[in-house]
């Protein structure tokens, strides 16, 4: 079975959202995936990185890794951040439910890389951080 | 993001140019706000036509400025969504709420 893996690490900051996304993509295109299967990980990436940022590290400056395996046609990406985690992991999870919604945020995030995903596993711990594990594979024609 | 701003019977048209994501939201938010406050208009058409990227930040700046016009008795009109914009729309369920237009002609008769 083909295998292969990446890892990056940059700083909180959101000029890195839109990075974040395009690495993510370009590791994934030796898949040769769908545009549409392409724009589904980068919105999904983009949520995860968003969330440590604004979440996580209420934008404060903070380390966010992003890690990806290939593995046959499975594509695995990891988002780690360390900062202040999640109390109620399935709470946070359910659609609309946002803890910042004077920020306009609109709850839909981890719907959203639940959607575009085909699995969302969540580890996280109040004051440690959060980890947040997505796969998707990708069909071949 | 590049916006750009233009009037159409009386409705605030803004062109949205590049990605809509946390990164982009704060400044597209400040700048239709503003808009809408500088020119006293009641309804909105949003052109997506050259967004090629939204995320859920995007979820939240069109329901806030849907809340904000809906104050004064306006509306929010869409037009142009490229299809991986239109699926995050689907999700959000911006639909129960706002409208699709062909093109903002048929926006403009429709508000
Ligand atoms: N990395 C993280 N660190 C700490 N809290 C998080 C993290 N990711 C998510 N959360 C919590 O989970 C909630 C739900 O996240 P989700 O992405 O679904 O919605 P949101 O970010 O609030 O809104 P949206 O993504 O639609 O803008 C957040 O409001 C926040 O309380
Ligand atoms: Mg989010």
């Amino acid at each position: 079975m083909f295998k292969n893996e990446m890892k990056i690490e940059f700083p909180s900051k959101s000029q890195n959202e839109a990075f974040a996304r395009v690495v993510v993509a370009a590791f994934a295109s030796q898949l040769d995936p769908t545009i549409e299967e392409l724009s589904d990980v980068k919105t999904a990436v983009s949520e995860a990185v968003t969330n440590a940022i604004i979440h996580g590290y209420e934008n404060s400056s903070g380390k966010i890794e992003i890690e990806c395996k290939i593995e046959g046609r499975t594509l695995t990406v990891i988002v780690t951040d360390y900062g202040k985690g999640i109390e109620d992991v399935e709470l946070a999870k359910q659609p609309l439910y946002t803890s910042r919604p004077e920020l306009e945020r609109s709850g839909m995030g981890f719907t959203v890389m639940e959607t575009f995903m085909d699995s969302l596993e969540v580890e996280s711990e109040p004051l440690k951080g959060t980890r947040v594990k997505m796969t998707k594979e990708f069909k071949s024609f | 993001m590049n916006l750009k701003f233009s009037q159409k019977k009386g409705a605030l048209v803004v062109t949205m140019l590049g990605e809509l994501d946390h990164h982009s939201a704060e400044r597209v938010r400040i700048k239709i706000d503003n808009k809408i406050d500088e020119l006293g208009v009641k309804n909105l058409i949003l052109d997506f036509s050259g967004v090629n990227f939204m995320d859920s930040s995007g979820i939240g700046v069109v329901i806030g400025r849907f809340r904000k016009v809906s104050e004064w008795g306006g509306k929010v009109a869409i037009v142009n969504l490229a299809s991986p914009v239109k699926k995050v729309f689907e999700l959000g369920g911006l639909f129960k709420i706002i409208k699709e237009y062909r093109d903002i002609d048929e926006a403009v008769l429709n508000l």
